[in-house]
């Protein structure tokens, strides 16, 4: 904790967890897609489902998907922005077993296909964590430049993926491990002291056994 | 080095380094976060303006998503300070600014959480008011704004400034002792003067509920903004008078603290006890 988690964030009321939280994860959601969602499913879970219309955390969650920060004064007119910038979306309620009471799923879909579902907690202050990524678990806040490697559940992946990050001197942080079963496929998530970069993300895609490679970086804002 | 979990160390390694209290804050956090200080000083700088943007962008049109909330701010300015009225002009001025604020935020404007989106008038409603009536500088505002951010985070570290956590002494009460420190700093009062109108702040909000109407940030939170406003100066004149809290600050925190994790679920931030249990409240229950 610093200062500026005492004073701040600057935000679009009227609740750091329910509106700035939800920002997040939707800037979240769509950094790892890549790009912007053409549709979105988007299920509320516990206080987001039974609280989240009164604070606009559906018009918060659309305004972080379409990359808007959560000091944006448009946070609470996203949904016509959607319709503009060609977003489709979709509201429900969910029931998701031993998360934060404040949590959403998103189904995200671009326009050339690629998809993507996460599931992301607001924990207050307008802090967040990804807890679930195509349905395996993580845990990750995209407070570091974040590296989401899919791969098939063989050996020598890790370390091939950590070489390269290695051979571009780029810090690992924290290296998280998911599969869905032996020899299926797996999850790697690499937080790491400076970003990646295009040709990093490149040069891993093109590894044996690497399914899809997403990455998020803190985007930089007025005020941290 | 200010470690962040006590008062008293804060002003004990503050009398022994030399530095003014509010530069040894921003060093000791510079070192702890690795920045650099005019980094944090340009932070600082930018939540300041951002505070007097939220207060000029207040419409008194506007309305919350649930139409419980808008229209006090403007009410409040229209009725005006005159020394005909109760509170005066410069009380008046406070609380028109602690309505305004928390109505932006209920209305989906940007506001600086101080320490949270719920809390975010108290501080402005005090601060730009007292800025403006005795004519103080930019820097000194800046300064004050560091004042009352160490304050708030040793009360973060001891107690909690989270209304789901420890009700909403812990939000309006927390802005409120920020605050009471900051006035302190701003009116010249000592280290001491400033720890004694933390403490006197908290205390005198110890116990405050958070209870919701809908479980929104509207009712009472807007209102409550203007007791926290109101709180604050009063700790501020009793300590700049001399007067002193007599349970020592520190220990004011963690009966802070114990209070709040005394208090029932359906007091914190669910918006099932309280004023949201009330008949009125629950018309504005969420549905399941």
């Amino acid at each position: 904790m610093n200062l500026f988690d005492i004073l701040g964030p600057v935000m679009v009321g009227p609740s750091s967890s329910h509106t700035a939280g939800a920002v997040r994860i939707g800037q979240l959601a769509r950094a790892l897609l890549g790009q912007q969602p053409a549709k979105a499913e988007i299920l509320l879970h516990g206080s987001f489902a039974s609280t989240g219309k009164g604070h606009g955390t559906p018009q918060a969650l659309v305004a972080g998907l379409l990359g808007l920060f959560p000091d944006d004064p448009r946070v609470p007119d996203s949904f016509a922005l959607a319709a503009e910038r060609g977003l489709e979306y979709t509201f429900g309620t969910c029931v998701l077993r031993e998360v934060h009471p404040n949590s959403a799923l998103l189904r995200l879909t671009a326009g050339d296909g690629g998809k993507i579902e996460v599931g992301a907690s607001s924990l207050g202050g307008g802090r967040v964590k990804v807890f679930r990524l195509d349905g395996l678990d993580t845990s990750f806040s995209g407070e570091l430049p974040t590296l989401v490697v899919h791969n098939t559940d063989q050996p020598g992946c890790v370390s091939q993926v950590t070489g390269v990050l290695a051979r571009r001197g780029v810090n690992v942080a924290t290296l998280q491990l998911t599969r869905g079963g032996r020899g299926g496929s797996a999850v790697m998530v690499i937080e790491c002291d400076q970003p990646a970069g295009q040709e990093a993300e490149a040069e891993i895609r093109a590894l044996p056994g690497i399914l899809k490679v997403n990455s998020c970086v803190p985007e930089q804002e007025g005020l941290i | 080095m200010i470690d962040f979990t006590s008062i008293q160390q804060m002003l004990e390694d503050t009398k022994t380094g030399g530095l003014p209290l509010w530069q040894n804050i921003m060093v000791s956090d510079c070192a702890r976060q690795g920045i650099d200080r005019t980094l944090s000083w340009g932070q600082m700088e930018r939540l300041l303006d951002a505070m007097e943007q939220a207060d000029r962008d207040y419409r008194d049109t506007d309305r919350s998503v649930s139409g419980l909330v808008g229209g006090d701010g403007g009410r409040m300015a229209r009725y005006g300070g005159g020394d005909d009225t109760l509170c005066g002009p410069f009380l008046s001025e406070v609380m028109a600014g602690a309505l305004r604020m928390g109505e932006c935020n209920a209305c989906m404007k940007r506001i600086v959480a101080a320490p949270t989106a719920g809390s975010c008038g108290v501080l402005p409603a005090v601060l730009l008011p007292c800025g403006r009536r005795f004519g103080l500088p930019r820097e000194q505002m800046i300064r004050a704004l560091y004042v009352s951010a160490g304050f708030g985070m040793v009360i973060a570290n001891r107690a909690s400034i989270s209304g789901a956590e420890g009700g909403c002494q812990a939000e309006v009460g927390s802005a409120a002792a920020m605050a009471a420190a900051a006035l302190v700093f701003l009116m010249g009062g000592t280290d001491e003067m400033m720890a004694n109108a933390c403490a006197m702040g908290v205390k005198n909000l110890l116990g405050l509920v958070c209870d919701p109407v809908g479980g929104l940030v509207e009712v009472p939170c807007v209102k409550r903004n203007v007791i926290g406003a109101m709180d604050a100066l009063s700790a501020a004149q009793m300590a700049l008078a001399g007067i002193t809290s007599r349970v020592p600050p520190d220990q004011v925190l963690d009966a802070m603290r114990e209070v709040g994790d005394a208090l029932p679920h359906s007091l914190k931030e669910t918006g099932k006890g309280g004023l949201a249990a009330t008949p009125f409240g629950k018309q504005y229950a969420p549905e399941l």
